[in-house]
């Protein structure tokens, strides 16, 4: 051996030593620090080259295998190594595959070993004699599974040969425990490489059920009382190993293996494990077609051994993914029941009547489910032991939530509210009530007046609409909302109106923290008031009246605690409408008048979505929705004519409008189509039984005049801004609001007027003037002109049509 | 470093037999072009004899050693003096694996005292200015497969306290009874040792079931002989206390290039051995001993 050789195995050898030492003493974490810190150190070994480390390093993993010290950690210890494992199995396999590539040809995925090249399969032989010269078993078994795709390089038949042999090799390992999980482990690796191989996985559970009596052994026994852990909790450790293997074996096999598997469990002695294993791995059908026999098995076995809780959580999971004999339902729940309610331990327990709550909910009536119910309650209320439950609680009632859709029968059920009490913790019980509207919103298909139900359900919401406070977030509080919205628009009392305003009064006060929630007792009150017009067909006795102006009011002093000025703005004109519309005048005015004295508050910029933007847009867009409405408003008998007009005018002329902007142009426009749609002798519409200045004034040439007026002042403003314009970088704009002007004089001025005829050639000049204007834009509506001035009474267009000359394009 | 010189030998696990014909290219690269005396490539193959210090003493054994045994020794000219271009040059030889007429082409085999190497030396000479260059690569013979039928000769074994040999106090035993076979002791070197072992039972609990793979070296001298055995590698079967009546499988490979076709000359002889060893808690070693004899087919 020469000096080098020497020197780096010693290194090799130090490195054995330290991880060996440096691994006892640690807590969970700095042990899973620490082979987290291995599996580094193998892909760094690896990437530099240094794959006798590399292999060094995986095999002292694997020796961690073998320590059974802390036994309760093995389990996690397994799923930590087994994964540096894989890690080196993928290494090798993929370095070894690289050799097989050369630069014409890669190898298909489903290569045969004469594909292989020599240099490869020398390799791949190198790592199986250098790995069937480690000393120590358990080493050399994981380190081969690990590599065992490998043997794809080498032979055909080469994996259905080896996992046999190792297979058989598992039994030369005295720990059961150790040994459940080198099978599981070959299992895996085994369905991973060579699926089809199923041979291999029955032996493993065979030769699994010769090795079951070692568990009750004496060296095992000896193990358990050094370390102080106690059969019950040393036990189900075993089961994620064996639900493993067993889930293997029993994927896709045929029914006689499975009854196979069964029967043979069933002969050893002492099998809760292995029945709690058969329940977790086999078909969901095929056990719960056998469920009285396996409440039987279970009721056999000894107390002593694995926890019974778990075995009756196990095929409560089956039975609820798959369906017992009818005839045998009520006796299953039942035997069941009388188990799990002798449970001492809430925490065992709640587990495992969480699961039967499923099985409960789909085969019986709201009866049993309430005695479950009350059962759970009784068990888990000393000391709080719901406390430590929340989630499982949690899921009890989506369960039941999830089965009972009609809202009338689960409220119907007893304890159903009683449980809810147990949810104490704020965070929890707000879940657990937004799953309960959740379920309302989206089974509930009736509107419903059912007392229980808006007893239940109000308290339900009052709960979640409590859990606001300040620091709640945006989203919580829109999905709260929501919820809430769902139940008040499921809410109908039918007829009886009174009733439902009522209702509407009662939910205000309970959800006034929540804006959207006042926004929708709006509309709904407002919806009830336009019901009640619909129900008298626009004739209100005294009696409706009445009930309409308390829906009135009801908004009008609703709408003033809302924060959103657009909300307040909207809803203003959206309730003065249907005042309107039901005829009450006055309050109609007042919601106007609030309207219109509440725009000097419109801020420049609003928030939306989280941003800033102007709201200059969306003002306009609300003005000219509330002009078409002005049209029909009757002017007060007190107030001068247009009284509503005028304030609005004074509100827009002092607004402080943007500077570079012609929207308070647009209004002024907009309020000319008004103003010019006022002085027709027939508005072009009306509310039915309320009579709108047309038929109140009925032409009268005083009222024309008024309006006459407004128009000058108007349009005098609009020429004002024209003016300002006339500066260079505004000429575009001078010339498209121009146009606009113009079309809006053509559209609704009377052209016959001589002064309105001058004043639109020369807008017609202005929007030209500076060659700004768009040429097509011009001639389609010198074209339109010549069009309509061969209709009827438009012979003076024609004449117009002559003064507007078109720009030529040089 | 300038030059480099490599050989390649074609067969990528580098095993040859008697008669083949080695072939490969000889590798030379570098920057520059490369001024050189002459190209030669030496075949050696030879049987080093070491005396144990514990059959002979520590200075017959330092001094004493025996004369290397050679088996092959023949050397070709490759490239006559003259000078490689600058970058890659490759020179293909074949050597013919021929062996004088009383000499046999012994099996490759590392061992402690006896040694069986086969080697390839490339040497470039050079100006006295630039140093020599030399590679040597080891290439492997396997001795050709042995003629007539391999004839299995199953053992089974029984071990109690009763069948061993070299105990003090019989009575301290713990009871045990342990049983099992070996599929054959007359082994091929390629196929794994295989065979089964059951604990039928034992009072004591079973810490390890290994099996230890040992050669017999004998080396003859003119002052008479040595025979040393030593480990070659031990190879855990069971760990920890078995399941009691379940047959644990015995398998191992024989490892390559430790071990050989079991060989006897006039000189010296290389014997194989496996030991199953079995360890009780309160450190009791059992030890059940099998010669093996290996063979190439």
């Amino acid at each position: 051996m020469s000096e080098k050789v020497r020197t780096r195995l010693e290194e090799l050898d130090d490195f054995e030593e330290g991880s060996q030492k440096e691994l006892l003493n640690l807590t969970q974490q700095d042990y899973v620090n620490r082979i987290e810190e291995l599996n580094q150190s193998l892909k760094d070994a690896w990437a530099s080259d240094q794959k006798v480390k590399a292999l060094k390093i995986v095999i002292q993993c694997s020796k961690l295998l073998s320590d059974t010290s802390v036994i309760q950690f093995y389990p996690s210890k397994f799923v930590l190594i087994t994964d540096i494992l894989d890690t080196f199995g993928k290494l090798v396999y993929e370095r070894i595959f690289s050799m097989c590539v050369d630069n014409r040809s890669v190898l298909p995925d489903h290569f045969s070993p004469e594909n292989a090249n020599d240099t490869a399969k020398e390799t791949c032989l190198n790592w199986f004699f250098k790995i069937a010269s480690i000393r120590e078993l358990i080493p050399r078994f994981y380190v081969e599974a690990s590599i065992l795709k490998c043997n794809k390089f080498l032979s055909k038949m080469g994996i259905s040969e080896c996992l046999p042999r190792l297979t058989c090799m598992i039994r030369g390992i005295g720990d059961p425990l150790v040994s459940v999980y080198a099978r599981a482990y070959l299992c895996r690796v085994g369905m991973e490489v060579a699926p089809h191989l199923k041979e291999s996985l029955n032996k493993n559970f065979f030769d699994f059920l010769l090795t079951f009596k070692q568990i009750h052994g004496d060296t095992v026994q000896n193990q358990l009382v050094v370390q102080g852990v106690e059969l019950p909790s040393y036990l189900p450790l075993y089961s994620p190993a064996m639900d493993w293997i067993f889930q293997c074996i029993s994927y896709h096999a045929p029914e006689t293996l499975l009854t196979e598997m069964m029967e043979r469990c069933k002969k050893l002695g002492n099998n809760a494990l292995l029945l709690n294993s058969v329940m977790s791995a086999f078909r969901a059908e095929f056990i719960a077609t056998r469920s009285m026999d396996f409440i039987g098995m279970i009721k056999e076995c000894d107390e002593s051994g694995f926890p019974k809780h778990l075995l009756f959580r196990s095929l409560g999971l089956n039975l609820a993914l798959a369906d017992p004999p009818e005839s045998d339902r009520l006796q299953i729940l039942n035997e069941a029941w009388k188990v799990i309610t002798k449970l001492k331990n809430p925490q065992d327990y709640i587990n495992c009547a969480e699961v039967w709550v499923e099985y409960t909910c789909r085969h019986f009536t709201k009866r049993e489910v309430n005695t479950v119910l009350a059962d759970v309650i009784k068990h888990m209320t000393p000391d709080r032991a719901f406390e430590d439950s929340y989630p499982q609680l949690q899921l009890i009632i989506k369960k039941v939530i999830a089965h009972f859709h009609d809202f009338s029968v689960l409220f119907s059920v007893e304890k159903f509210l009683p449980f809810l009490d147990m949810f104490q913790k704020e965070s929890v019980r707000v879940e657990v009530c937004k799953c309960i509207m959740e379920a309302f919103i989206k089974h509930q298909q009736e509107p419903t007046k059912d007392p229980v139900i808006l007893n239940a359900l109000l308290h339900v919401c009052k709960t979640m609409h409590d859990s606001v406070n300040a620091l709640t977030l945006e989203d919580e509080k829109r999905m709260l909302s929501y919820l809430i919205n769902g139940f008040i628009k499921m809410v109908s009392f039918g007829r009886d109106f009174e009733q439902q305003l009522s209702f509407y009064v009662e939910s205000r006060s309970m959800f006034c923290n929540l804006e959207p929630v006042l926004v929708q007792l709006i509309h709904s009150v407002n919806r009830l008031a336009m019901e009640t017009r619909k129900v008298m067909k626009g004739n209100h006795s005294r009696k409706t009246a009445a009930f309409v102006r308390a829906c009135v009011a009801y908004c009008f002093i609703t709408i003033p605690s809302l924060a959103g000025i657009f909300t307040r703005l909207n809803l203003y004109l959206h309730s003065g409408q249907v005042a309107l519309a039901n005829q009450c005048l006055s309050q109609a005015d007042a919601f106007f008048k609030a309207a219109i004295s509440l725009i000097p508050e419109v801020p420049k910029m609003i928030n939306i979505d989280g941003k800033m933007r102007p709201s200059e847009s969306f003002l306009l867009e609300f003005l000219c929705n509330f002009f078409s409405t002005l049209l029909i408003v009757p002017d007060h008998p007190e107030h001068g004519v247009l009284f509503l007009v005028r304030e609005l005018l004074n509100v827009i002329q002092d607004y402080t409008w943007e500077d570079n902007s012609d929207d308070k142009i647009r209004i002024y426009t907009c309020v000319l189509h008004l103003l010019a749609a006022m002085s027709q002798e027939t508005y072009l519409y009306h509310i039915d039984k309320v009579d709108s200045n047309d038929s109140l004034y009925g032409g009268d040439s005083k009222f024309l005049a008024e309006n006459n007026k407004l128009c000058e002042t108007v349009m005098a403003q609009i020429l004002e801004h024209l003016k300002t314009l006339a500066k260079d970088e505004a000429l575009k704009r001078q010339s498209s609001l121009g146009l606009s002007f113009f079309n809006s004089i053509l559209a609704h001025g009377d052209l016959r007027n001589n002064k309105l005829n001058q004043l639109s050639v020369n807008l017609w000049h202005l929007a030209q003037r500076h060659g700004c204007a768009d040429t097509r834009t011009m001639v389609k509506t010198l074209e339109y002109i010549k069009k309509r001035s061969k209709q009827p009474d438009m012979n003076h267009l024609t004449e117009l049509a002559l003064r507007l000359p078109l720009q030529t394009r040089t | 470093m300038g030059t480099s010189l490599d050989i390649k030998i074609k067969r990528a696990n580098k095993v040859y037999h008697a008669g083949e014909i080695l072939s490969g290219v000889v590798v030379i690269s570098s920057k520059d072009s490369v001024q050189h005396q002459g190209v030669s490539l030496t075949m050696e193959g030879t049987v080093n004899l070491q005396l144990s210090a514990k059959s002979v003493g520590v200075f017959e054994a330092f001094y004493n050693s025996v004369k290397p045994i050679q088996i092959l020794n023949s050397t070709i000219e490759m490239v006559k003096p003259g000078k490689f271009p600058s970058g890659k040059t490759e020179i293909p030889f074949e050597f013919p694996l021929h062996v004088k007429s009383n000499k046999v082409l012994y099996e490759t085999y590392h061992g402690v005292f006896v040694n069986i190497q086969y080697t390839l030396r490339c040497d470039m000479r050079r100006s006295l200015l630039a140093k020599d260059l030399t590679k040597t690569c080891e290439f492997i013979v396997h001795s050709a497969p042995q003629k007539g039928k391999l004839t299995p000769s199953p053992v089974d074994f029984t071990i109690t306290p009763e069948t061993l040999q070299n105990v003090k106090e019989r009575a301290l035993l713990p009871k045990f009874l342990i049983r099992g076979h070996l599929n054959s002791t007359n082994c091929v070197i390629t196929q794994p040792l295989t065979g089964e072992l059951v604990v039928e039972s034992s009072e004591a609990a079973i810490r390890s079931v290994e099996l230890q793979l040992v050669r017999v070296e004998t080396c003859g001298c003119a002052e008479g002989y040595a025979r040393d055995a030593t480990e070659i590698q031990n190879i855990q079967i069971a760990d920890g206390d078995v399941c009691r009546g379940l047959s644990v499988p015995i398998h191992m490979v024989f490892p390559r290039l430790f071990t050989c076709p079991t060989l006897e000359t006039t000189n010296f002889k290389v014997e194989f051995e496996v030991n199953i060893v079995v360890l009780l808690h309160a450190d009791h070693l059992i030890t059940e001993n099998f010669p093996l004899k290996l063979c190439r087919v």
